[in-house]
């Protein structure tokens, strides 16, 4: 697994956060490599948890593609495969709901401005999927630009 | 595991047994080239046989859809085989699945080139 230089404790386990209406755990908190193998990194340790939940297969397999999709775009279009910019991965696990939280370094991007994917000018279009499935597997999702830069996606899924 | 592919010619089709994972980097770049690859050579009636794929993210819907649109655009056709649920769910989704042709039959897909 390639988690950056001594970022190793940043792996977490029982850290109780409080949030107002929820009590939920930290159960990850990485910084990954801006590499695409970041993404097999981010589903593996997303997944375990998810597991521990109590999702069953299809849900996993939901759960695990979303995460995939989210890291390919944080690495690819947020920081641009550049190496001195990290991918922030965080997993809270609460009584109801597993919560992903994402974030690169980029530039950010209006979600407004995406091609819808299934306008039938678009169907044949090679890429313009990813967010679209992400929506279609979670129950939330959303997106905010971070100061100075960088966006951060929030994936949630009910138990 | 990133996807591998199997030629084989049945009559003037060729078969491809896809199997493994069509994902960014290594799995949609291997279909990408294996596709190129037979259309470069003048083959025009791909059948992609997907038993096989245990798993395909955007990257490698997006690498079915341009695999069907390059052999299309060379006078051919590309359609599919064999999908399991979730690459079936997946091209639902994105309203694929009636671009494509489907089969769950390899004579009646083989027949069905024209």
């Amino acid at each position: 697994m390639r988690l950056s230089g001594g970022l190793l404790p940043r792996i977490r386990s029982g850290l109780r956060v409080s949030m107002a209406e929820n009590t939920e755990t930290k159960e990850v908190d990485v910084l990954l490599d801006s590499a695409l193998d970041s993404a097999d990194d981010a589903e593996r340790l997303v997944l375990n948890v998810a597991q521990e939940a109590g999702f069953q297969e299809d849900d996993l397999h939901k759960i695990g593609m979303a995460v995939r999709e989210s890291i390919v775009n944080a690495v690819v279009h947020g920081n641009r495969y550049n190496r001195r910019k990290k991918v922030h991965l965080s997993v809270l696990h609460g009584k109801d709901r597993l919560t992903i939280v994402i974030g690169d370094e980029g530039e950010g991007f209006d979600i407004g401005r995406l091609p819808d994917p299934l306008a039938e000018h678009n169907l044949l279009q090679q890429s313009g999927r990813g967010i679209f499935l992400i929506r279609a597997f979670m129950d939330e999702f959303e997106v905010r630009s971070l100061s100075p830069s960088g966006t951060e996606v929030k994936l949630v899924k009910y138990v | 595991m990133n996807a591998k592919l199997s030629p084989r010619q049945v009559g003037d089709v060729t078969v491809i047994d896809v199997s493994g994972r069509i994902t960014l980097g290594e799995g949609s770049s291997n279909l990408r080239d294996g596709i190129r690859e037979l259309v470069s050579k003048g083959n025009k009636k791909i059948l992609l046989n997907l038993a096989d794929v245990s798993y395909i993210d955007s990257s490698g819907i997006g690498e079915l859809v341009s695999g069907f649109t390059s052999v299309a655009n060379a006078g051919g056709q590309l359609k599919l085989m064999n999908l399991t649920k979730r690459v079936k769910d997946l091209l639902q989704i994105t309203k694929l699945y009636t671009v494509f042709d489907v089969f769950d039959s390899e004579n009646t897909a083989v027949r069905s080139f024209v």
